[in-house]
């Protein structure tokens, strides 16, 4: 990227909302199960079938409305998008086009435009080399999918570097799962996100010409994609050529960006409200019910952890983004909440660590179990590297950190006579390291430490073992 | 002919529930009758009478038959909507509408035939051939429910349903000689109806008189989870009674009673103002003023409607599909061979209403008239309790007489389309003949003003006392 030039990236988000039925018929939702097992007449198309909104799907609308602080319509329509396609089986998708359930809002330093529901279309299989309709032997249609409830995010085009792509997305897939409204899986595609990206000099105010990249299913390739197509713009608008408007499919494979369809070839979508459904009303109640059910999102909770709690930036936004972590801190707090940061790190670091990915608290750590382990650790009780032998029990067996030190003995060896001892033995043991030791060389302490804390099963403090050492060696 | 097949539905229900007549017996009579059809009113007949126990006991309607129009879905039954792109396609699943009318008790006598998915005045546009008028079979029984209008008027069926989009149900009703409702829209669910124009289709009765038409009426309507457009009736349907109109003031709005009204229609009609004025009705003309735009915006509306309602039949799924080299090929060729002239024109035209930089100067203005139409009705509503027209401008037409004219085709839902794009309720009695041809005469009120339209209906039918037997010969 040369620095003479500036992207503009909007994003548009499609997110299956994980109702238990679809859209607009009573098909329940699927993912993996046996093609065209989830169907009926109104999802099929079939003749005479009538499409009625899902009451769900448009709360779970209103939720990530809130969310994302944006209007909510007190009636909103929906649309009818005409264009021909297989796996579109009315021959037209139900959508929302100029007035959408929710307009404007913000989700952090990115404006947004509106969201709106809409029916996801079925999924075609093409059997054959390519994988893709143009050179298929057979194409075949699953309608499990077709007709999935789908909210659609539009941002402004308020993005200026790809990497802030992937963690603004980060924070918009946080926000919806804390919600409870989707999935937001981008590889199985409940989480779906097309970037629009245009170029201009740095410092200008214009919007350059704007291409729409699509099919970036993961965050590594939203990444990817966004920034082969700066580097694509850059490289034309160097050259003194012009980006053209067009609609680009990224390969995620080959890293290769190539046209599907170009602005003379765009669809004529003519839209139409759908005259089978009613406006769909939003009123007081809706929304009291709606905000009432809104948990605390994980912006603001990683802005209160920085406030009240005093964390750091990073440690606040690890807790607030993973709402399962930021439930286990907060009640590891209550048993011990005087060293937050500490605890923090300590569920962040050692506990992911040793859990992975999944809730901590189905783990045998309870969280006040780590809250007094942590307490242990800043009274000296225990010294780090013991702190987390005994962690290592917890997760193994659970119980209180306390009975673990007493009975595994690692309680911390303090300045008594004991540890000076054992820094005897390990200095007696290596003649070497005392040679440098006394030549200046304080790097060869490390194996004098090392001998201690295997000795010590990792009981010891290092502060006070470098203390013993110098204190034995005259240094 | 038979006895039997004389009755009116509400007569047989009672012959039925006396004891004298076997609801097998009127079954098999009119299966019979229609399985002669001579006048291609039927694309389907039952080949037997449902079983014993296909009639709930004590079922209202004592399973009385009943033609449908072949563009409700019936489940497992030829649905075909008069097109050969869905040629011999069987639905797996009922129309709410007729599901209702079987849970009451009417049985499937069969399909019949209709203007290729409902687009035609003359049932001349079905992929399944011409239906004849019962009256003159060199004549069009009127459209789109030509099939099911001339059933009842020839006496192949006690009574039908049919469906009305801009006087599909009215127009037939009166060339035909018998009684035809267009209720409220939204009266009765649309699900599985195969649709022509979402926002103007609805189901109605064709009826020998007055009452059946009360009588079927009364177990369609209702509010359908599965159509989020019906609504809940306010009142149930009541069997009219009454024998004058004192107390009513009729409108006669001028601009769908002048020019263009065949003279002998005109003569009828005034006949019956002056038999509704002995019968106690106030009567003075009216206007409404947006009426004359009333056809061209609904020639934008329906089309519009329709070429995106068309889309589905792609050849992926169901119906017909001609096999292609490419996907596109495969699409093209499938509906080229299986949609009508009429129907491809009419999908050309809405797809062209509602193209960018077209849709505000047709769809978009074509709707502002549509609103403008209904508030002149709401206004006449103000003075009038009910508005009466012809029903259509002239009679029965010649088979073949107005095929390659779309605009004069076009004119026979003149009296008819303000009432549809209004989606108020609308009924066509038999008020005469006119060189030995019937005449329709038009009723309309406000939303779910049903009963009291049928109630005046009712006593003009009594009062004109219009013999249709002829056509049952």
């Amino acid at each position: 990227m040369s620095a003479a030039y500036e992207p503009v990236i909007g994003l548009e988000i499609h997110v299956q909302l994980k109702t238990r039925t679809k859209m607009f018929c009573g098909c329940e939702l699927s993912f993996g199960d046996p093609p065209n097992t989830h169907t009926c007449p109104v999802c099929l198309g079939l003749p005479g079938a009538l499409p009625v909104a899902n009451a769900r799907a448009v709360h779970y609308a209103l939720l990530i409305g809130l969310a994302l602080g944006c209007e909510l319509a007190p009636r909103s329509i929906f649309h009818r998008k005409n264009y021909f396609y297989p796996d579109l089986p009315k021959g037209y998708q139900i959508s929302q086009y100029d007035i959408p359930i929710c307009s404007g809002g913000r989700l952090g330093d990115v404006r947004i435009h509106r969201a709106h529901l809409e029916e996801d279309a079925a999924k075609l299989v093409h059997v054959g080399a390519s994988g893709r309709i143009h050179g298929a032997d057979e194409s075949v249609v699953d309608f499990n999918r077709g007709g999935t409830p789908l909210v659609e995010i539009v941002t402004e085009p308020d993005v200026r570097s790809a990497a802030q792509a992937r963690e603004w997305l980060n924070v918009l897939r946080e926000t919806l799962r804390q919600l409870g409204v989707s999935d937001v899986n981008m590889e199985e595609g409940s989480l779906r996100c097309d970037a629009n990206v245009s170029i201009r000099p740095a410092g200008s105010d214009v919007l350059g010409t704007k291409t729409e990249l699509k099919n970036m299913n993961s965050f590594r390739y939203l990444e990817r994609g966004v920034e082969a197509e700066i580097a694509r713009q850059t490289a034309i608008v160097e050259a003194g050529g012009q980006v053209e408007q067009e609609t680009l499919h990224y390969d995620p494979v080959t890293g290769a960006i190539s046209s599907l369809r170009s602005k003379e070839e765009a669809h004529d979508y003519r839209y139409f409200p759908e005259p089978d459904l009613v406006p769909v009303v939003v009123d007081e109640g809706m929304v009291a019910a709606a905000r009432a059910e809104l948990p605390e999102l994980p912006a603001q909770r990683a802005e209160r952890y920085e406030r009240e709690l005093g964390l750091s930036p990073d440690s606040a936004r690890q807790l607030a983004f993973r709402a399962d972590l930021a439930a286990y801190f907060e009640q590891a707090l209550q048993t011990d909440g005087e060293h937050p940061q500490v605890l923090a790190n300590w569920v962040t670091g050692e506990l992911v660590a040793r859990v992975g990915d999944g809730d901590p608290a189905a783990s045998k750590v309870e969280p006040a179990a780590l809250a007094r382990l942590v307490a242990l650790l800043r009274a000296k009780q225990v010294t780090p590297g013991a702190a987390k032998q005994v962690l290592d029990t917890l997760v193994a067996r659970g119980g209180d950190p306390q009975a673990i030190v007493e009975a595994e003995g690692l309680a911390a060896l303090g300045g008594g006579d004991e540890l000076a001892e054992v820094v005897r033995r390990a200095l007696a043991s290596d003649p070497d390291a005392v040679e440098k030791l006394k030549a200046g060389n304080m790097k060869a302490i490390g194996p004098i430490v090392g001998f201690v804390m295997r000795e010590t099963k990792g009981r010891a403090d290092g502060g006070e073992v470098t203390r013993l050492v110098r204190e034995q060696l005259g240094l | 002919m038979s006895e039997l097949l004389e009755l009116t539905a509400a007569q047989a229900i009672e012959r039925i529930e006396d004891g004298d007549v076997a609801a097998g017996e009127l079954f098999d009579a009119y299966r019979a009758r229609a399985a002669a059809d001579e006048l291609n009113a039927f694309t389907w007949v039952a080949e037997a009478a449902p079983a014993g126990d296909g009639v709930p006991p004590g079922a209202p309607l004592a399973g009385v038959p009943l033609a449908v129009k072949d563009l409700f879905c019936t489940e497992g039954v030829p649905s075909q909507s008069g097109s050969k792109i869905l040629e011999d396609y069987r639905p797996p699943y009922t129309a709410t509408a007729v599901e209702k009318l079987q849970q009451a008790g009417a049985t499937l006598l069969g399909k019949t035939n209709q203007d290729e998915f409902a687009m035609g005045s003359s049932t001349e546009n079905s992929a399944f051939g011409p239906t004849r008028n019962p009256w003159d079979r060199e004549r069009v029984p009127g459209g789109s429910s030509g099939g099911s209008a001339a059933a009842v008027a020839g006496g192949l069926a006690p009574w039908a349903l049919g469906t009305d989009t801009g006087g599909s149900i009215r127009q037939p009703a009166a060339l035909c000689g018998i009684v035809g409702l267009k209720p409220t829209y939204g009266a009765i669910s649309r699900y599985g109806m195969i649709a022509f124009a979402s926002s103007l289709d609805q189901a109605g009765p064709f009826t020998r008189d007055v009452t059946d038409a009360a009588l079927l009426l009364r177990h369609m309507v209702g509010q359908d989870r599965c159509d989020s457009t019906s609504l809940a009736f306010p009142e149930e349907i009541a069997l009219p009674q009454g024998v004058d109109l004192r107390g009513l003031t009729l409108g006669v709005p001028e601009e769908l009673t002048g020019e263009g009204i065949e003279s002998g229609v005109r003569e009828a009609f005034n006949a019956t103002l002056a038999l509704a004025e002995q019968l106690g009705a106030r009567i003075e003309t009216c206007s409404l003023p947006h009426a004359p735009h009333a056809l061209s915006a609904y020639y934008l509306i329906a089309p519009a409607e329709a070429s995106a309602n068309l889309a589905r039949f792609d050849g992926v799924r169901y119906g017909l599909r001609v096999d292609a080299d490419d996907l596109l090929g495969m699409y093209t060729q499938t509906r080229e061979a299986g949609f009508g002239a009429e129907v491809k024109r009419r999908i050309m035209l809405g797809t062209y209403a509602l193209s960018s930089g077209y849709y505000d100067a047709y769809y978009g203005r074509a709707q502002q008239v549509r609103t403008k139409v209904a508030e002149d009705f709401r206004a006449a509503f103000e003075r009038f309790d009910l508005l009466v027209t012809p029903t259509a401008p002239s009679v029965a037409f010649r088979l073949g007489e107005k095929v390659d004219d779309p605009l004069a085709m076009y004119l026979n839902d003149v009296c008819t389309v303000p009432m549809s794009l209004a989606g108020i309720p609308a009924v066509s009695i038999p008020n005469g003949l006119s060189d030995g041809l019937p005449v329709g005469f038009q009723l309309c009120g406000p939303a779910f003003s049903e009963n009291r339209l049928l109630r005046a209906a009712y006593v003009l039918e009594q009062a004109l006392d219009f013999d249709a037997s002829a056509a049952r010969r």
